[in-house]
């Protein structure tokens, strides 16, 4: 039953989707009777990863973004953001904090923020082919 | 998102309420622009005490605010910063550069 469940998305790289991704995920995990706390940070790293395949990933078209929601061992989240975009050249530079191509629109603070909300942060990327971004966090079983 | 505002004597506050993310951002910036030409405020104080949702586009947009008010002389902080913001400020590290007040129900986390 629950222990396996997941959730697919497919949507194009348009920014009212940003809001649409989050809610899901967080209506998808509730489930797992996350915390507040824990359930704002799950947001927050859906938004981050989603919002960099809109911006960055497909930076002059509209692309596809596919987003996959599940549960691990009964008290993991795993989500994973895929975009067949732009892809990142050198993702350890990526990953640190202010590193930005964005401009003064961006502060380069998305992968940090992702990595500081989940327990375990994978980006595997190629240039020209595109991102795929993992993130496990755990949601402790509450007692009763 | 909607933005609010209120000005007494030298000192504009801007009220943003709902989500603010990249897909809001560019909406809520320029409202805030135009405010800041209309009022030429000194000090600007940023009231998030109804936003229920920020992420790193928020980050960009008050380290922009506290760029432009600090150019011009004059101070910005921001206030009544709710459970979600205030997590989303502390893992960018941006007290360290801008001042933020929690609000009274995030303290304890
Ligand atoms: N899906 C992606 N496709 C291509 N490039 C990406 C992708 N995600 C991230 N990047 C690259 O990695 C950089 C760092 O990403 P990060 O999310 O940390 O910061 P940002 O998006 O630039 O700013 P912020 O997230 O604070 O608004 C980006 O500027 C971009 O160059
Ligand atoms: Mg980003």
């Amino acid at each position: 039953m629950k222990r396996d469940n997941y959730l697919k998305l497919e949507f194009p790289s348009r920014s009212a989707n940003e809001a649409l991704a989050r809610a899901s995920v967080a209506a998808f995990a509730s489930q797992m009777d996350p915390t507040l706390d824990e359930l704002g940070d799950i947001r927050t790293a859906v938004s981050e990863a989603v919002t960099n395949a809109i911006v960055h990933a497909y930076p002059d078209t509209v692309g596809v973004v596919w987003l996959r929601a599940r549960i691990l061992d009964g008290e993991y989240l795993e989500i994973t953001v895929k975009d067949k975009g732009r892809g990142i050249e050198d993702v350890d530079r990526a990953r640190q904090p202010l590193y930005t191509t964005g401009g003064e629109d961006r502060s380069g603070m998305g992968f940090t923020i992702m990595e500081s909300f989940t327990d375990r942060l994978r980006i595997r990327s190629a240039p020209g082919r595109g991102t795929t971004v993992t993130m496990q966090r755990r949601i402790r079983r509450k007692p009763g | 998102m909607k933005v609010f505002s209120s000005y007494d004597n030298g000192r504009l506050t801007i009220y943003l309420h709902g989500e603010l993310d990249h897909h809001a951002v560019r909406g809520a910036a320029e409202l805030v622009e135009r405010l800041l030409g209309e009022y030429l405020p000194r000090d600007c104080v940023l009231d998030l005490g109804r936003l229920s949702f920020m992420d790193s586009s928020g980050i960009a947009l008050i380290l922009r605010l506290h760029r432009r008010l600090v150019a011009g002389g004059g101070r910005f902080w921001v206030e009544n910063v709710g459970a979600q913001p205030l997590r989303v400020l502390d893992a960018g590290g941006i007290g360290r550069v801008v001042q933020i007040a929690a609000a009274k129900e995030a303290k304890q986390a």
